[in-house]
């Protein structure tokens, strides 16, 4: 077996570098007060914007998943990595990237208008879905994708000799497949919309959406209110705890046992309606995520010859930072994951890495550290290890159910050849969760890049990141070649991506 | 012996750096950057004071206030350069500041009487929009208009609290029947000025808050005529940016040299290109040319310091009452 010494003291690393910055925050404010009239209403409307958001990104995915699953096309795995960008982007180029589509003068209300047709408005709480399914659809997907990809091909050939129909597949197999996987994925963006702040403020379209994240932003910055800011992040913690254990209460892993990991066929989806639905819902998909994204190519490349100089060292900086998040991240949720197999609890540690604010951890850190060193010196340090925090729970929930499968299908058998510790992580574990190894350090590194990463009070102004060097040319006004660098951005996160998840599947024939 | 001499000359400068005094300059992030007055400011202070300056960059205003409250006296800035007057007594109730010992000739619209702060520049706020636009001239004809505007939200940028300010002094108790007729002209509130910014370049509104200055960037960086600022028969409301000095400084004479320096044309003449807005003493040579094409406000808005804090708090509270109906 695998013990689970390591995982319980990642965890617990996690633990001790989430809440002490709380607790030295409450120690500083005197203790907290409890959160006022205006603080509730910020936390119904998270809450419902993220519920929404969860529901319809996990929904959304389960046809998208299974037309990826049972189709092979030419140019699949392009789009499977393509796909992925959104998730990858910073916030703000993608904003403008869906304005650009959605927006008043977008394209869709421009062919709207041309038709004759009523104009859409995008600002309202169905902004704000929409934003969230933009940027989390994806993960949604190929988290689905990576349950289907479970079930052995044997599963679908035994199923095709029976000639069952690709109705009776759907609850035979993909149903239970199903049942396994949404909850899983549906906390890990339930926790990453609860704290959206710039996404739910801009297309909410004023204070009637107001996030959580945003009331302890104004708490340190209007009412300099410590207490009350480290209250709202505690409540953000508890809500987000309540949840996951509730879905993890009601995920059932049932097994589908092993197989010889060959490529599905899938006989029974060969029919020309259900191929058509399938084209159907790649299209939609591609156009819904991909059109957002030639916005911001179109828009950045008039902006790439106006880039200036110090936007590629930003660019040096920020690839190193990414790599470093990236070890960071791997290095903790590898032994977690593990630990996880016996203790589910241990995933939901992983949880507070995105939930607990930012502004409410930075101070915490800067209060921690002010006295015995200098901030500005550690920014690296910190940056990465906050980046990785905040990337364990899509890590956790990609590698948990790979593992989770290796352990059900071969696990008494390699117990039976005394395969323990590394021979077994080695021989067994690490080999099978390639695919998941290489896309969540894809996610990873792709999402370091692209995160704002600025807990300002730990800014060293020589070395900016890309994201911040881009942020600084639009405070400048200089919004062409800002786009510039958001394209840039785009470019080097995806290729991360690409190179990570691309090394996982590698010979892997999927 | 060439060792010797090579030995003998990096003590020599190590113990010429070692004695070369440090400044420290908290600012606001976009001051420091490249695009801002920061590097060539470093530059031109060097050149006189035999010092090294460094700039520490911390968000915005209101950020940098946050960050001198964690630090207390610990801090390690002999300066804090870049809160503006809604700040300014909060700033001074902490007990950190000196009185300043910089007295000059303003060109500032109202009087500066503040005796801890010395102001560096100034601008007004106003709605910029594309130049054709018929624009309307004030808050009345804006709300019963079909235009679009996009602002900042108070509780997270500078120039969203500027507004906020703006309508209060400009309609006082009338200012939440304001708010209820703007409710259908505002396309969105975003987090900060850069995102509204966007927003209004990619033709999401009409309008968009930002300062009179903002028609002057395009105009002199970009050569781009194509943007102004509506001028507003109820006045303007003002943003004056200050700089003071920390009282526990380990360099007070190069903190006063660095304030009385900030008042000359030295560092006045690098702030209307890079932090577009008016310098707080204009220099000799005068405003860089197409300055002269910006609106000028017949009335200038400005809450008094001491009442900033007070007017803010209720000013939200009607501000988030309107616009949450």
């Amino acid at each position: 077996m695998i013990r689970s010494g390591p995982g319980y003291a990642a965890a617990a690393f996690v633990l001790l570098f989430i809440f002490g910055p709380l607790i030295a925050v409450f120690l500083r404010a005197g203790g907290g007060a409890m959160p006022g009239p205006a603080d509730w209403a910020a936390i119904r409307f998270s809450v419902t914007q993220a519920t929404l958001s969860a529901l319809f990104s996990v929904i959304l995915a389960i046809p998208v998943a299974r037309a990826l699953s049972r189709r092979q096309f030419p140019g699949r795995s392009l789009l499977i990595t393509l796909l992925g960008a959104p998730f990858i982007l910073p916030v703000i180029v993608a904003v403008l990237g869906l304005l650009a589509v959605f927006g008043r003068s977008g394209v869709l209300n421009s062919v709207l208008d041309s038709m004759g047709l009523p104009v859409v408005q995008i600002y309202g709480l169905h902004g704000v879905v929409l934003a969230h399914v933009f940027f989390n659809l994806p993960l949604a997907t190929r988290i689905l994708l990576q349950a289907w990809q479970q079930i052995p091909a044997e599963r679908f050939r035994l199923a095709a000799s029976l000639n069952m129909s690709a109705g009776q597949i759907a609850r035979r197999l993909e149903l239970p497949m199903l049942k396994a996987a949404l909850p899983g994925a549906f906390i890990v963006i339930f926790a990453i919309c609860l704290s959206s702040f710039t996404v739910a403020l801009t297309l909410g379209g004023g204070p009637k959406a107001t996030t959580v994240e945003l009331a302890i932003y104004q708490a340190f910055r209007f009412d300099f209110d410590l207490g009350r800011a480290a209250v709202l992040a505690v409540i953000q913690t508890v809500l987000v705890t309540i949840v996951a254990l509730v879905a993890l209460k009601y995920t059932r892993t049932e097994g589908f046992g092993a197989g010889l990991d060959r490529v599905v066929q899938r006989w029974d989806a060969q029919s020309p309606g259900l191929r058509g639905i399938d084209a159907a819902v790649m299209i939609l998909t591609a156009l819904f995520l991909l059109l957002p994204l030639a916005m911001v190519v179109i828009d950045g490349i008039a902006g790439f010859d106006r880039l200036p100089a110090s936007v590629f060292a930003a660019l040096r900086v920020s690839l190193i930072l990414s790599l470093l998040s990236t070890a960071l991240a791997l290095g903790l949720s590898l032994p977690m994951a593990l630990t996880a197999l016996k203790h589910s609890w241990v995933e939901v540690i992983g949880l507070f890495g995105i939930v607990s604010s930012p502004l409410v951890l930075g101070t915490g850190l800067f209060l921690i550290i002010h006295p015995i060193a200098d901030p500005a010196r550690l920014a690296f340090a910190v940056t990465g290890l906050v980046n990785a925090l905040t990337a364990l729970p899509f890590v956790l929930r990609v590698l948990i159910p790979s593992l989770k499968a290796s352990e059900q299908d071969f696990g008494r058998l390699a117990t039976s050849l005394g395969l323990t510790g590394w021979a077994r992580l080695r021989i067994l574990l690490l080999p099978r969760a390639r695919r998941a190894l290489g896309f969540s350090a894809g996610l990873t590194a792709a999402f370091s890049m692209g995160d704002l990463g600025v807990i300002t009070l730990f800014a060293d102004p020589s070395r900016a990141t890309l994201p911040l060097q881009m942020y600084r040319l639009m405070g400048s006004y200089r919004m062409e070649a800002a786009a510039g660098a958001g394209l840039l951005l785009l470019i080097f996160s995806l290729g991360l991506f690409w190179l990570f998840d691309r090394g996982g599947r590698r010979n892997a024939e999927l | 012996m060439k060792y010797l001499a090579f030995a003998t000359g990096m003590i020599a400068a190590s113990a010429a750096m070692a004695e070369t005094p440090v400044l420290t300059v908290y600012t606001y992030d976009s001051f420091v950057s490249e695009w801002g007055p920061g590097p060539a400011v470093e530059q031109a202070f060097e050149a006189v004071c035999d010092c090294d300056l460094q700039f520490v960059g911390a968000g915005d205003g209101a950020a940098l206030l946050g960050r001198l409250k964690l630090e207390g006296t610990r801090t390690k800035a002999d300066i804090v350069l870049g809160l503006d007057t809604n700040l300014t007594a909060a700033a001074i109730e902490t007990g950190l500041f000196a009185e300043t010992s910089v007295s000059a000739e303003y060109d500032l619209p109202v009087e500066w009487a503040d005796t801890v702060f010395t102001p560096y520049d100034w601008g007004y706020f106003a709605f910029v929009s594309d130049a054709g636009l018929d624009a309307p001239s004030n808050f009345k004809a804006l709300a019963d208009s079909d235009l679009k505007i996009v602002i900042q939200d108070p509780r997270s940028s500078t120039p969203g609290l500027g507004l906020l300010l703006w309508v209060k002094t400009a309609y006082g108790d009338d200012a939440p029947a304001i708010w209820e007729g703007l409710t259908d002209n505002i396309v969105t509130v975003t987090k900060g000025w850069s995102e509204a910014y966007g927003l209004f370049l990619e033709g999401e509104a009409d309008m968009v808050l930002s300062y009179t200055t903002s028609p002057a960037y395009h105009l002199i960086a970009e050569e781009d005529a194509s943007k102004k600022a509506v001028a507003f028969a109820e006045g303007h409301y003002m943003q004056i940016e200050v700089a003071g000095k920390i009282a526990g400084t380990d360099q007070p004479e190069l903190a006063d040299q660095f304030l009385q320096f900030m008042v000359t044309d030295a560092f006045q003449s690098i702030i209307p290109t890079t932090n577009w807005m008016y310098p707080a003493v204009t220099p000799a040579a005068g405003l860089p040319e197409g300055f002269e094409t910006l609106i000028q406000p017949e009335k200038a808005l400005l809450i008094p310091a001491d009442q900033a804090d007070a007017a803010r708090d209720a000013a939200l509270a009607e501000w988030l009452e309107a616009l949450s109906k």
